[in-house]
């Protein structure tokens, strides 16, 4: 399962690793701006040098990294040719290095900041408690879909049939992962849940990572402004 | 004073299938006592009552204390309730991250909810794996995880849905040696009577969501011939 293991990567130690989540969200903002507002090729490929360093950095296996970033393709495919059909073949090559630059940039995050520090991260720079439950539920969810889907795919081979996403499957899919999912809630009302998670780990925002979103959104500027 | 006292206990799922009706219950500090019953008998409706999860009409006290929506907090506290998946009960992405989730919740500070993760996940002998991601462990791993999880909590009272349930022998032995040493009430809903027998000193018999029978785990087996042979 794929956040499964973008899970595990974000609980490595690397010096981006160490870097406050609310400073990382604040990199990553700056670095979505300058990408959406960029149209020159050359910032673009500024923009791919700052985050194979960050991947650097962060020890993250490359492969791995674009092995999962390929499942962005069928979105960003969409829309680069729904533009290019409309006659723009520069500006959809524009759409399709934006988005890719992009979702890379938000891998990079959550491979390097465990998923209860980013909540923690969005509640303290004031994204509304809903946004931030909602985001976690989804989260949490996710394993309980891919995990019945196995189970589904593997009884369906167990007698020498084929599980196909036809309508009645991914219903019965989504009944089982919604008796799941309720049984996941009711465990965590049993343990005092009361619409709010907490983190272990204390968050504290030091000099040094206010040094790194300064030095490195500076560096974004600069790409965006000179290249 | 009884650490549980339900006296007729009504239950009706929006389905309208009329799972508990009219239970009377009580359980003795520092009792353990095992539920029996065919699936469906309503074993697992009534111990979710326990904790407030599911409301019905009749009287659920407590530690003394009538479980209403204004003392619903507190009961959470003194019932934990392992759940017969223990996937379920896991849904942190770190083993401490999940023990430390009640304790959090009941607004303990960081580092005594830490404090209480580590010494339930040492009671529990899985101290080993506080860093690890819960769904990377075994079956025994996982229950013994859920349990430290609800051990965090210190309650008073313990409720097991099927603990045995998907454990190897070895797994149940050591599931045995960990419930013997703990001192809280214990309420065991199992199939299993080799196991209730081991601990429980008194058994329950659950029929159409009513109480059929109570005595020894041994008088039940015999009165409801239950037992594989």
């Amino acid at each position: 399962m794929h956040h499964l293991v973008i899970e595990g990567w974000s609980h490595r130690s690397s010096p981006l690793h160490a870097r406050d989540a609310r400073a990382k969200l604040g990199v990553l903002l700056v670095l979505l701006i300058a990408i959406s507002t960029t149209s020159s090729q050359l910032s673009f490929y500024g923009y791919a040098l700052l985050l194979a360093v960050a991947i650097g950095i962060a020890r993250l296996p490359l492969f791995g990294l674009l092995e999962r970033a390929v499942l962005l393709l069928p979105f960003i495919a969409t829309f680069t040719l729904i533009t290019w059909w409309s006659g723009q073949p520069v500006r959809a090559l524009a759409v399709f290095e934006k988005s890719l630059l992009s979702g890379i940039a938000a891998l990079i995050l959550v491979a390097t900041t465990p998923i209860t520090d980013l909540l923690h991260g969005l509640e303290s720079l004031a994204v509304p408690r809903p946004l931030v439950l909602v985001i976690q539920f989804l989260y949490r969810y996710l394993f309980v879909l891919s995990e019945q889907a196995q189970h589904m795919r593997m009884a369906a081979r167990a007698r020498g049939s084929r599980f196909h996403s036809a309508g009645s499957a991914v219903a019965v899919l989504f009944a089982r992962s919604w008796e799941r999912a309720d049984g996941i809630y009711q465990a965590m009302l049993a343990r005092g849940f009361a619409g709010r998670f907490y983190t272990v780990s204390a968050t504290h925002f030091h000099v040094a990572d206010a040094a790194f979103f300064c030095a490195v959104s500076a560096a974004v500027i600069a790409i965006r402004i000179a290249l | 004073m009884s650490a549980v006292k339900v006296r007729g206990l009504r239950y009706r799922y929006p389905d309208g299938t009329q799972a508990l009706d009219g239970v009377d219950f009580d359980l003795a500090d520092g009792e353990c006592v095992a539920l029996f019953g065919a699936n469906g008998s309503g074993k697992t409706t009534f111990v979710l009552h326990l904790n407030g999860l599911l409301e019905g009409e009749g009287s659920v006290e407590i530690c003394g204390q009538h479980l209403e929506r204004s003392t619903l907090a507190k009961v959470r506290t003194q019932v934990g309730l392992v759940f017969q998946e223990a996937d379920e009960q896991l849904f942190m992405p770190t083993v401490l991250e999940d023990v430390a989730f009640g304790p959090l919740n009941l607004g303990l500070p960081q580092p005594e909810a830490t404090a209480r993760a580590a010494k339930a996940l040492e009671q529990v002998g899985m101290s080993a794996v506080i860093h690890k991601a819960p769904y990377h462990l075994s079956a025994g791993e996982k229950r013994r995880v859920a349990l430290a999880g609800v051990l965090a909590m210190e309650p008073r009272i313990l409720v097991f849905d099927e603990p045995t349930t998907s454990l190897d022998p070895p797994a149940q032995r050591d599931l045995v040696r960990l419930l013997q040493a703990l001192p809280q009430s214990k309420i065991l809903v199992t199939h299993d009577t080799g196991f209730a027998s081991i601990l429980a000193t008194r058994a329950v018999f659950f029929e159409h969501g009513r109480v059929a029978g109570e005595g020894t785990v041994d008088e039940m087996v015999r009165r409801f011939h239950w037992s594989h042979v």
